[in-house]
């Protein structure tokens, strides 16, 4: 290793959501400083709910990410139904565990197509690749639309969802529209496989690094754990969701607006490597198939393999999406009224919401007063338990590259930060690589 | 030689970003228009030469005011994206709240650690040439007002109520439904997109020119409504315009 001296000042991480930074000061081969920073202006959503009535909270917190604003809105509606004691149908469970995949769908393929794959063909952004690599660029944007329309069809549109109610839907899609979006989800598999081969390809520039660590995530026996299960850690075993405040610790780093958080060790994992460690006997036999065609096999413990945990993550929801729309068609597709407003009784009470979103575990825990008045609200964000983790991971990769020349040092160390996939948005309820 | 375009966030939740990259192969065939310099969520590459600056988010703290002076400085023309940018959004919500108790509420003992102020629209500190109004934007709307300016022309925004298009939908009056809507005195230009999906329009547009508060009014007594109801919900996104007003 050569004794060299330098300074990484990644001034707001590009192609991340949000502003997150990197440091690190190299002296005569000694590592000084090696940090991970959150800059995003922080919100203040826990403090913006308070006051505010029982219909309004999904609305609101699903303002916290444009990217995961359907988790953001099911987490809340499962915290603020638990709370009030309302159930929904079987019907609605489904349309929501549709709208979920949906947006599992859109954001990971937006991050392996737009953001991580310049990454591995060394070029600065998804632009020069729309005329270098056309075909490569409209097959992963056909999957993109496809998952779109799946959002629109079950939330009404694809940011900010407006069918999604406390109690159920004020609007659901017709059997005509489900298995039109069907048809749509089959042709997609041919994309998937293409750009399942395309990763394949490239994927001996993601470095040979792991670091073990506890990873978190939803279990459920019936299922791959996405819209409900118990909290499942690889190092402690399974708790009821709520008691995510003794799984999710969070806490103030002076230097980030966004908290952090840690479990049984100084830091976790929360993401698809998490998801696809905990659920991996539940996926779907295509997104199997696809997790052994990159020999990604529980447990993983390289962060960089959770682009690719992300991208059987897609294949499963394609999967699992056409098998729920099969169970409504079966089932026989129950009308609503139009303007659909289900009856809900309002009381005190407190309840707490788990989903798994893109980038991972989100709680969202809410207090109601007997006029349905939200008192109290706590959310636990993916990339906040995420924070510790990266840097933990910044320390240890490091080392293992500080022979390379800076330019690559620098690369890799963002490659690892966008790994991630860090929602820094949400997190400031943030990324930058700042090399000082 | 294409316009060269850049996108910048402040205090928002970035789904106005995405909603461009949304726009999928209509972005292929606006990059085949524009030159977009800088974009940090989608692109590693950034330069301060650029003609028209998209900015989505509100201005939360003293230390942005310098980095919007500064896109101002380099940009031509300065369009607001989103809520949060356009009106101060949902951001303003906590504009009613004492904002040291508010910090204590989310950072504890920390607050002091960092900075903030009221939230508020992009321009309370720069002067915009144009907004593209919602939360999050309509695509096909963002694509017209892009369009506008590269053919140099005005942009406008409707200065009637979300009612009026609500009506022309055939929708069943919100009010009729039992509900509160605050359509009558939101701008409209989303063709009432929230009340075709069944509910109640939220007024992200923000508070129409010149709202006609007595027929207002009456609408609320008709329904037995009061103006304490009608400000709650003027709060989620009018906050920052109310206080001003």
């Amino acid at each position: 290793m050569k004794a060299q001296s330098f300074d990484v000042d990644v001034h707001h991480v590009t192609r991340v959501e949000g502003h997150g930074n990197i440091y690190v000061n190299v002296r005569k081969g000694i590592i000084e400083k090696c940090e991970w920073s959150i800059s995003e202006a922080p919100r203040f959503f826990e403090a913006m709910v308070i006051g505010r009535p029982w219909n309004e909270l999904h609305h609101i917190t699903s303002r916290i990410c444009g990217i995961c604003s359907i988790g953001h809105a099911l987490a809340s509606l499962k915290a603020t139904e638990a709370a009030l004691g309302i159930k929904i149908s079987d019907q609605d469970l489904r349309l929501r565990k549709l709208a979920l995949h949906a947006e599992n769908m859109q954001s990971h393929i937006l991050h392996l197509g737009f953001l991580v794959l310049p990454d591995l063909m060394g070029v600065g952004s998804v632009v020069p690749l729309a005329s270098t690599n056309l075909p490569e660029v409209k097959t992963v944007l056909r999957v993109h639309r496809t998952a779109n329309e799946m959002s629109t069809l079950t939330c009404g549109r694809t940011t900010h969802p407006q069918r999604l109610m406390p109690g159920g839907f004020s609007k659901i899609p017709t059997i005509t529209e489900l298995n039109a979006l069907r048809k749509k989800l089959q042709e997609s598999i041919p994309d998937l496989q293409s750009i399942a081969k395309l990763f394949k390809s490239l994927a001996g520039k993601f470095p040979k690094f792991k670091r073990e660590t506890e990873f978190i995530a939803l279990k459920n026996p019936s299922e791959y754990a996405l819209y409900d299960g118990v909290i499942a850690s690889s190092d402690t075993g399974t708790a009821p969701a709520i008691e995510y405040l003794s799984f999710a610790k969070e806490y103030v780093v002076p230097r980030s607006t966004a908290k952090w958080a840690k479990h049984a060790r100084e830091s976790y994992m929360v993401g698809a490597l998490a998801r696809l460690n905990t659920n991996y006997e539940r996926l779907s036999p295509m997104a199997r198939e696809t997790a052994e065609m990159f020999d990604l096999l529980p447990m993983c413990y390289n962060p960089f393999m959770n682009n690719i945990a992300q991208l059987v993550e897609v294949v499963h929801s394609v999967e699992d999406s056409i098998r729920l729309i099969n169970e409504l068609e079966a089932a026989g597709l129950q009308g609503q009224p139009d303007y659909n407003k289900p009856e809900v009784k309002v009381k005190a009470g407190s309840g707490v919401g788990a989903v798994e979103v893109p980038r991972g575990i989100l709680f969202h825990d809410y207090a109601y007063n007997v006029k349905g008045i939200c008192t109290k609200a706590n959310c636990i964000i993916p990339t906040n338990q995420n924070h510790a983790n990266i840097e933990l991971d910044m320390k240890a990769l490091l080392p293992q590259i500080l022979d390379k020349p800076q330019k690559e040092i620098e690369l890799t160390l963002e490659m690892l930060v966008r790994a991630y996939d860090p929602c820094i948005s949400c997190s400031t309820h943030a990324l930058k690589v700042n090399f000082l | 030689m294409k316009p060269k375009v850049a996108f910048f966030d402040f205090a928002g939740c970035e789904g106005d970003q995405l909603q461009v990259a949304n726009l999928e192969e209509d972005l292929l065939t606006l990059l085949g228009q524009v030159e977009v310099v800088s974009f940090r969520e989608v692109m590693k590459e950034h330069s301060d030469n650029y003609d028209i600056a998209f900015i989505e988010g509100s201005c939360t703290r003293l230390q942005d005011e310098d980095r919007l002076k500064q896109i101002r400085k380099n940009a031509k023309i300065v369009v607001a994206i989103g809520s949060c940018a356009t009106i101060g959004g949902i951001n303003s919500l906590r504009n009613y709240k004492d904002l040291e108790s508010v910090k204590k509420t989310v950072y504890g003992e920390n607050a002091k650690l960092f900075d903030s102020y009221a939230a508020r629209p992009i321009d309370a500190i720069i002067p915009v040439d144009a907004y593209v109004h919602g939360c999050p934007i309509d695509r096909d709307d963002f694509l017209h007002v892009v369009k506008s300016l590269l053919l140099g022309k005005k942009t406008e925004t409707p200065t009637y109520p979300v009612c009026v298009e609500c009506k022309k939908n055939e929708n069943i009056c919100a009010f009729e439904r039992g509900q509160f809507c605050v359509g009558p005195v939101t701008r409209a230009g989303c063709n009432s997109c929230c009340v075709n999906e069944g509910t109640v329009c939220w007024g992200c547009r923000g508070l129409v020119d010149n709202p006609n508060e007595n027929a207002h009014k009456e609408v609320l007594i008709k329904y037995g409504l009061t103006v304490d109801d009608a400000i709650g919900k003027f709060r989620l996104y009018f906050g920052w315009q109310e206080t001003k007003r």
